[in-house]
């Protein structure tokens, strides 16, 4: 059972190797778009970094209701809805959206997950020791 | 010009490893383009030399159900340029592999010398609205082309076999 400093460490190593960051970049706070430059095809990459370190399963939408955002039920004109907030706050307990709630725009929605998310995502999928 | 970056599997194991030889020979056309006067094969093309002995090893495991497609190079590694006359070994292992897709380390050697490095992303291409990507019974002359029929284990060290579905899809093209 790895401890939440071995979570940040395997989770920095993978991002290094997928993103080409280097190990001082990839700080709790960095956003994985915004400051670690990683594309939608990088998640891809990150996802199987992560299953294989870990030794766990990311079913697809997961990591990022993707489905949420391309559902008319949730968006209107470009933003995400009360209602769809609520869900993916529901869907995705291991991220900070209180900033992507201010101004919803769903193109914005790509910058919102930190490494910090990241590390709280694993911490649901493992057992944790302190 | 066919899209062959491989000439021959020298090695096929089912899931695991698999080895091609690409001969580099001065009758390739791109070799005077590249570089005019200097004929080396261009790192583009060892990278998708070492993504065609990868890509159809991972298609190959889950009998060629899935669309795999080059996602991604995470990195690649060159040490030395390789000129016509050279053999170039490549190898690929799969060192992940899930519903979505694969990851494969891949190394490309001149003889003994390591001539470059790479770790290729594989995904899955699951949109029901996409048809096949390659007609199964030209699939399947492919790989008899490449040898990997002569060469190659199935997971249970038993010779590897092309699955039913393509020998199908081929005895009715040859009844046509």
């Amino acid at each position: 059972m790895p401890t939440k400093d071995e979570i940040f460490e395997k989770i920095q190593v993978a991002l290094i190797d997928a993103l080409g960051v280097d190990d001082d970049e990839v700080t709790p706070e960095a956003k994985l778009v915004g400051d670690l430059g990683a594309e939608s095809i990088d998640f891809l990459d990150i996802v199987f970094r992560l299953e294989k370190s870990f030794d766990i399963k990311i079913p697809r939408g997961e990591l990022f209701p993707e489905d949420v955002l391309t559902d008319a039920k949730y968006v209107q004109d470009g933003r995400v809805t009360e209602t769809g907030l609520a869900e993916l706050k529901e869907r995705m307990p291991f991220a900070n959206l209180d900033e992507f709630a201010e101004n919803p725009v769903v193109q914005d929605f790509g910058n919102v997950l930190t490494v910090a998310d990241m590390c709280r995502f694993v911490e649901g999928k493992v057992e944790v020791t302190d | 010009m066919r899209w062959y970056w491989i000439d021959r599997f020298l090695e096929f194991e089912s899931g695991r490893i698999a080895k091609a030889v690409k001969n580099i020979s001065l009758a390739e056309d791109h070799l005077h383009d590249h570089f005019p006067n200097y004929p080396i094969i261009p790192n583009s093309l060892v990278i998708e030399g070492m993504a065609q002995t990868g890509g159809l090893l991972v298609c190959e495991h889950k009998d060629f159900v899935e669309k795999v497609v080059l996602a991604k190079v995470p990195k690649a590694r060159f040490y030395s340029e390789a000129v016509p006359g050279d053999s170039l070994v490549y190898t690929t292992t799969i060192e992940y592999m899930s519903e979505e897709g694969a990851m494969v380390s891949a190394t490309s050697h001149k003889g003994d010398e390591v001539h470059a490095e790479a770790e290729i992303v594989f995904a899955h291409l699951n949109d029901p609205r996409l048809g096949p990507l390659f007609d199964p019974s030209s699939f399947l002359r492919m790989m008899r082309l490449l040898g990997a029929y002569e060469v190659g284990h199935a997971a249970d060290g038993g010779p590897l076999k092309p699955p039913k579905r393509l020998l199908d899809a081929e005895k009715e093209d040859l009844a046509q």
